[in-house]
C-alpha cells in the first residue's frame, strides 16, 4: 500500500511517480478524529470512494456526517490539532498522499504540492473564504503569483482571463474590486476561478451553492458542469441537498455520522436505493413537482459524535432495526459491481423502494 | 395533475373575514450618510405596495429571494418595524393605530417561529422559563398552573415533558426548532409568523417540523403567514401563496395555481431553478435561466421590475407598471404578458 509514498528528495525536487491510468482520486478507509476535552470525537470512520476522470461524485450526508472533515484531510487543510487523520490512504493519480507521523502514528498529508494545483476546492461560505481587504483581483492572481511566480501585472492579466472564464461581467473593471462589492453569486464565480486557476484535475466543491438563492444556484452548478464538460476534470460535489445531487452527479456516497451508508450510481441511489437511511431521506424530501398530504420523515435526530450508538449507527433511527444491528458493525454489501450498502437487511429495503 | 386539485381544500378555507388584512403596505429605509449632520443619499424601498388577506386556519406562504422584502413584510405588520406607508388590519383593528398595550396584546395573539433555532433561544434559560416566559407578559395561565402547562405543550410538539430543566445546548437542531414552536404556541395565538423555520434544519429533520406544523394548524385552528425561499417545502404546508420581487408581490393564487400554472415569468424562473429530486429525465428538464442577479432595492428599475432580467420584456414593461390583478385565469398576476403555459419539461417517474 506503501509503495508510492514520496520520500522527502522527491518533494524538493517535485517528482511524483503519476501513473497516468490510475485513477483521479481513491479514498480507502478513511479515518479522522478530533481530540478535544469532552472526548474523542470520531468524525469520520471509514470513507471510501474512487473518483474517475470526467466523473461528478457526490457526498451525500447531514451536518456532522463528516464529509466536509474527511474532504479538509484529502486537502491537508484538517486543524491539527485537534482533528487527526488516524487511519486510511488517499491517493491521487496512485500517489499516496498521507504518511504516519515519526512520533504520534497519526497521518499528515505529505503531498501539500498538489493542494491548489492538482485539487483545488471551492468552499461554502465565499465571504468568509475571500480575504476582505484585498481586491478580487489580487486574491486570484495570487494563485499564479505563488505557483508560477508571475510579476503582479501579468498574474492581473490571468486573473481577469479567469473571470472571464467563471462568466462574470466585465471583469476588466471588477478586478480591482472587493469581494464585499460582489454578490453572492459573484463571489462563489469569484471562488470557482481561484480554484480553476492552475488547471486542477480534481474539484472538490464543498456545499458550493446551499447560501445561495436557488435562481443563482442553478447558475453556479451549471457553470461548475460546464468547465468539467470543457476540462474533464473530476468534481466531488459534497452536499446536504439531494436534489443537487439528483441534477448533476453521476454517482453518490451516502454518508452518516462518518461512515459509508450506500454508495453507488445516480440511477441505482434513487431509484433502488438498498439502505434505510437512502430510502429514509428519498421519502422525506419535498419535492417542487408533486403535491403530498404528507411527508414521511426519518424519526429522531442524528447521533451526537462523542457517543455515536454501538453497531450501526443508524439503528436507533432506523425502520427496519434487528438485533444484530445494535450490536455489530454492517460491512459494505455489494449489491452489483458498483452499487453496494451497509445494512444487513439491504434486500428487504430494496424490495420496498 | 387534475387528482392534485381535488385534495388542496385552500379554496373553501379562504371564508368569511380575513384575519389579518394588507393594504398597500410600504416600508423604506433611508440610507444616510454623515454623523452629526445625517441627509439622506437614497431609499432602499424593501415593502413596495404589498396587500394581501390571511384568513382564519389557512396557511399563505410568503416566497422570493434573499432580500424580496418578505421578512420585513412581517416585521412591519407586528410593528417591529414603523410602515412608511399603509394600512394593517387584525381582526379589524388597525395595527397602525395601536398603543404601545394593544401592541402588547396584538403580539399575543401573533407570534413568530424564527428561522435560526440556535440564536433564537436564550441559552441561560431552561426550557420550561423559555416556554413560559410570554405568559409573565401576557398573562392567561396561573402560576401554579405554569409547570403543567409547559408539559402539555412540550408533549405537543414532540418532547419529553421532563425535559423543562433542561437547557437549549442539551437539544439538537430540530428539538430547539420544536421548543421555538412550543414557545409560539403558549399564549394560543390566532396567527403564526413562521420565519424561514425549517431552512437551518438538516433534510431529515425538516420534514418532522413541516408535519408538527401541520397537527398544530389543525388541532389549534391558528393560521401561519410562512416565509421561505425553499419553495419544496412551501408547497408542502401552504393554501395559497404570495411570489415577491423587489419589494412588490408578483404573482398570488393558490398552491395548484401558481405552482402548476405560474404566469409571471418570475415565479416560472424561480419554479424552473428548484432542483428536483429525481434523475430520470433531468437532461430534458426545461429550465429558464435568468440573467445576472437581482438589481438593487435602492435603484430599481423602471415599469415593471423584473424586465431587466426578463425574456419577454417589452417597451412597455419599462414605461408602465403591471399592476397585480386577475388577468383571466383565477389568480392576480404583475405581468403584461403572462402565459401560463409553465411546465417543467420531462415529466418525472415517481417511485
Amino acid at each position: 500500500m506503501k509503495t508510492n509514498v514520496i520520500s522527502e528528495a522527491d518533494l524538493k525536487l517535485g517528482r511524483y511517480r503519476i501513473d497516468p491510468e490510475a485513477p483521479l482520486l481513491e479514498v480507502e478507509d478513511l479515518h479522522v478524529e478530533f481530540r478535544i476535552e469532552d472526548g474523542i470525537v470520531k468524525a469520520v470512520n471509514g470513507l471510501a470512494y474512487t473518483l474517475g476522470k470526467g466523473e461528478t461524485l457526490a457526498v451525500l450526508g447531514e451536518s456532522g456526517s463528516g464529509k466536509s472533515v474527511s474532504h479538509h484531510a484529502i486537502m491537508g487543510i484538517l486543524d491539527t490539532p485537534p482533528g487527526y487523520v488516524t487511519k486510511g490512504s488517499v491517493k491521487f493519480r496512485g500517489v499516496e498522499l498521507l504518511a504516519p507521523h515519526k512520533k504520534t502514528g497519526t497521518l499528515d498529508h505529505v503531498v501539500p504540492e498538489i493542494r491548489g494545483t492538482r485539487v483545488a476546492m471551492v468552499f461554502q461560505d465565499a465571504l468568509t473564504a475571500l480575504n476582505p481587504v484585498f481586491t478580487v483581483g489580487w486574491q486570484i492572481g495570487e494563485m499564479f503569483r505563488v505557483h508560477e511566480g508571475l510579476s503582479r501585472k501579468a498574474a492581473k492579466q490571468r486573473a481577469i482571463e479567469m473571470m472571464d472564464r467563471v462568466k462574470i461581467p466585465s471583469a476588466k473593471e471588477r478586478v480591482n474590486s472587493y469581494p464585499h462589492e460582489f454578490s453572492g453569486g459573484m463571489r462563489q464565480r469569484v471562488m470557482i476561478a481561484m480554484a480553476l486557476s492552475l488547471d486542477p484535475e480534481v474539484i472538490i466543491a464543498d456545499e458550493p451553492t446551499t447560501a445561495l438563492d436557488v435562481t443563482v444556484q442553478s447558475q453556479i452548478m451549471d457553470l461548475l458542469k460546464e468547465l468539467q464538460q470543457d476540462t474533464g476534470m473530476g468534481l466531488v460535489l459534497i452536499t446536504h441537498d439531494l436534489a443537487v445531487v439528483a441534477e448533476v452527479a453521476d454517482s453518490v456516497v451516502v454518508m452518516y455520522a462518518g461512515r459509508r451508508m450506500e454508495k453507488g450510481g445516480i440511477e441505482e441511489i434513487f431509484h433502488s436505493a438498498a439502505h434505510p437511511y437512502t430510502l429514509g431521506l428519498m421519502k422525506s424530501i419535498a419535492r417542487p413537482d408533486v403535491h403530498l398530504e404528507r411527508l414521511e420523515p426519518i424519526m429522531g435526530s442524528p447521533p451526537d459524535l462523542l457517543d455515536i450508538p454501538p453497531g450501526c449507527p443508524f439503528h436507533p433511527r432506523c425502520e427496519y432495526v434487528i438485533d444484530r444491528c445494535r450490536v455489530e458493525i454492517p460491512e459494505l454489501y455489494a449489491i452489483d459491481e458498483h452499487h453496494s450498502s451497509a445494512c444487513f437487511r439491504w434486500q428487504e429495503v430494496q424490495i420496498h423502494v | 395533475m387534475s387528482e392534485t386539485r381535488t385534495v388542496t381544500q385552500s379554496v373553501n378555507k379562504q371564508q368569511g373575514e380575513p384575519i389579518l388584512k394588507v393594504r398597500n403596505l410600504k416600508k423604506y429605509f433611508n440610507i444616510t450618510k454623515g454623523i452629526v449632520f445625517k441627509k439622506t443619499v437614497g431609499v432602499v424601498k424593501a415593502v413596495d405596495d404589498v396587500s394581501f388577506d390571511l384568513y382564519p386556519g389557512e396557511s399563505l406562504g410568503l416566497v422570493g429571494e434573499s432580500g424580496c422584502g418578505k421578512t420585513t413584510t412581517a416585521r412591519t405588520i407586528l410593528r417591529l418595524e414603523e410602515p412608511t406607508a399603509g394600512e394593517a388590519y387584525f381582526q379589524g383593528d388597525d395595527i397602525f393605530a395601536m398603543s404601545k398595550s394593544e401592541l402588547r396584546d396584538l403580539r399575543g395573539e401573533i407570534t413568530v417561529i424564527f428561522q435560526d433555532p440556535y440564536a433564537s433561544l436564550n441559552p441561560r434559560m431552561t426550557v420550561g422559563d423559555i416556554i413560559a416566559e410570554p405568559w409573565s407578559i401576557h398573562g392567561g395561565v396561573p402560576r401554579k398552573n405554569r409547570k403543567n402547562r409547559t408539559q402539555e405543550l412540550l408533549e405537543v410538539v414532540g418532547l419529553n415533558p421532563n425535559n423543562v430543566s433542561r437547557y437549549p445546548h442539551q437539544f439538537s437542531g430540530g428539538q430547539r426548532q420544536r421548543i421555538g414552536i412550543a414557545r409560539a404556541l403558549a399564549v394560543d395565538p390566532k396567527t403564526i409568523i413562521c420565519d424561514e423555520p425549517v431552512s437551518a434544519l438538516d433534510v431529515s429533520v425538516q420534514a418532522q417540523v413541516v408535519n408538527l406544523l401541520k397537527d398544530i394548524q389543525k388541532e389549534f385552528g391558528v393560521s401561519y403567514l410562512f416565509i421561505a425561499h425553499d419553495l419544496a417545502v412551501v408547497r408542502h404546508i401552504v393554501d395559497r401563496v404570495a411570489v415577491m420581487y423587489l419589494g412588490k408581490i408578483v404573482e398570488t393564487g393558490d398552491e395548484f395555481d401558481v405552482y402548476d400554472h405560474a404566469g409571471h415569468p418570475y415565479t416560472e424562473a424561480l419554479l424552473s431553478a428548484v432542483p428536483v429530486p429525481d434523475p430520470v429525465g433531468r437532461e430534458g428538464r426545461k429550465r429558464i435561466m435568468l440573467e445576472g442577479d437581482v438589481p438593487s432595492p435602492t435603484n430599481p428599475p423602471s415599469g415593471c421590475h423584473f424586465r431587466t432580467r426578463c425574456w419577454k420584456a417589452q417597451p412597455k414593461c419599462a414605461e408602465e407598471e403591471p399592476a397585480l390583478i386577475e388577468r383571466g385565469h383565477g389568480h392576480p398576476v404583475a405581468c403584461h404578458f403572462p402565459d401560463y403555459e409553465f411546465s417543467r419539461g420531462a415529466p418525472s417517474s415517481t417511485t
